[in-house]
């Protein structure tokens, strides 16, 4: 469900920065959603389906980049890609890490038909 | 605030999404903006407002979240009963439907806002904004947001408020840290609740639950409670206590959700 609220937001965002760049239509909106964001790119992409109807991004395709989830130990320092529900070191074990990747939820860039 | 860094981008992940702002067009007349902000930009913008309403009010705003039926409204109760003589407390409710929750905390002589959210799943800055506009934060020392019952959706939503508690209750199994990490990796402190039930669970393991929240890389203290055991509620009354006299020294506490984001976010 969240995923429409989201994507609502989204298009808000989108359709601000395509009146600041006189935009007739938005062809495209690129994103990066990482892997611990909260967000499922399946999901997210059947309400933007929904969500952009009536906008200036009715016809626009969306191109996810999803991202994997790491990590950096904060006692060895090795960084490591784990699973989202074990966010410990896959070099020591230590459960004291950073996550450096994989909390992202972006909008990264648009292109617009101007 | 800032509106075009993007609130998750961290020194690790900084070079996947570098942008030189530029408007750059191609040949065939489409043109190409980088844009780089958080997809939670507006609540976010909405949620720091908020945070900023609180503190100058100097009320620290707890954002209660769990499953449905895990015993939010319950432990309200006895915080109530237990701190009500020694701060000023209030309450913002978040439910699909019914005033039920509010009327509830309402009995025990405090205010309590109630938020209907329909078909939503979870809370936003923006409801409790406009939540806000019915309470009067004047001399509030304590406001407890409930969330809507939810393990999923209400961990993505920054509300303005300065720290998460999430509650597992005993009978909802050790392992719900592993199957929902989105929501308990936010959390600021992790209650385990209905403790007088564990005589009569032998599959609830309390270090098994610290353990799984641990694998989240997340060091928030875990206390094992019953609302209905006013004598287990020490650690949990003993929490609050230091986090409101922490606001009220002016060092604010900020969620644990997306900590390096907000981290760049001041710096920035």
């Amino acid at each position: 469900m969240h995923e429409l609220s989201i994507c609502q937001g989204l298009l808000r965002q989108v359709e601000k920065v395509a009146a600041e760049n006189n935009a007739k239509t938005v062809e495209l909106i690129r994103l990066r959603v990482g892997a611990l964001s909260g967000v499922e790119p399946p999901l997210l992409e059947r309400a933007f389906e929904i969500a952009r109807a009536g906008t200036l991004a009715a016809e626009a395709e969306l191109e996810i980049e999803e991202g994997p989830v790491v990590v950096k130990c904060q006692e060895c320092g090795a960084s490591s890609a784990v699973p989202v529900n074990n966010l410990v070191c896959q070099y020591c074990g230590e459960w004291r890490v950073n996550v450096t990747e994989g909390e992202e939820l972006l909008l990264l860039s648009l292109e617009i038909e101007t | 605030m800032c509106e075009t860094c993007g609130c998750t981008i961290t020194p690790g992940n900084a070079h996947l999404v570098k942008a030189d702002g530029k408007l750059e067009h191609t040949s065939d007349g489409t043109a190409s903006i980088e844009v780089l902000s958080s997809l939670l930009h507006e609540n976010d913008h909405q949620a720091a407002h908020n945070r900023e309403h609180f503190s100058r009010h100097g009320v620290l705003a707890v954002n209660l979240m769990s499953s449905p039926g895990s015993g939010k409204t319950a432990l309200l109760e006895a915080t109530i009963e237990a701190l009500g003589s020694e701060f000023s407390i209030a309450v913002v409710e978040g439910d699909l439907e019914t005033e039920n929750d509010a009327e509830r905390i309402r009995a025990h002589g405090v205010p309590a806002v109630q938020i209907t959210t329909g078909q939503a799943c979870h809370l936003d800055a923006h409801m409790v904004h406009d939540a806000l506009h019915e309470m009067d934060l004047d001399g509030v020392d304590l406001l407890f947001i409930e969330n809507v019952g939810n393990l999923v959706c209400p961990a993505s939503f920054d509300l303005g408020h300065h720290a998460n508690v999430t509650l597992l209750s005993v009978t909802e199994g050790d392992d719900k840290p592993s199957k929902y990490p989105v929501m308990f990796r936010a959390a600021d402190l992790m209650l385990l609740t209905k403790s007088d039930l564990l005589d009569v669970l032998d599959d609830f393991d309390t270090a098994k639950a610290e353990r799984h929240l641990r694998e989240l890389a997340n060091p928030a203290e875990v206390f094992t409670l019953s609302a209905r055991r006013p004598e287990s509620l020490e650690g949990w009354l003993g929490w609050l206590r230091e986090a409101v006299a922490a606001q009220r020294a002016g060092r604010e506490l900020n969620p644990s959700i997306q900590p390096d984001g907000a981290a760049l976010h001041s710096h920035g």
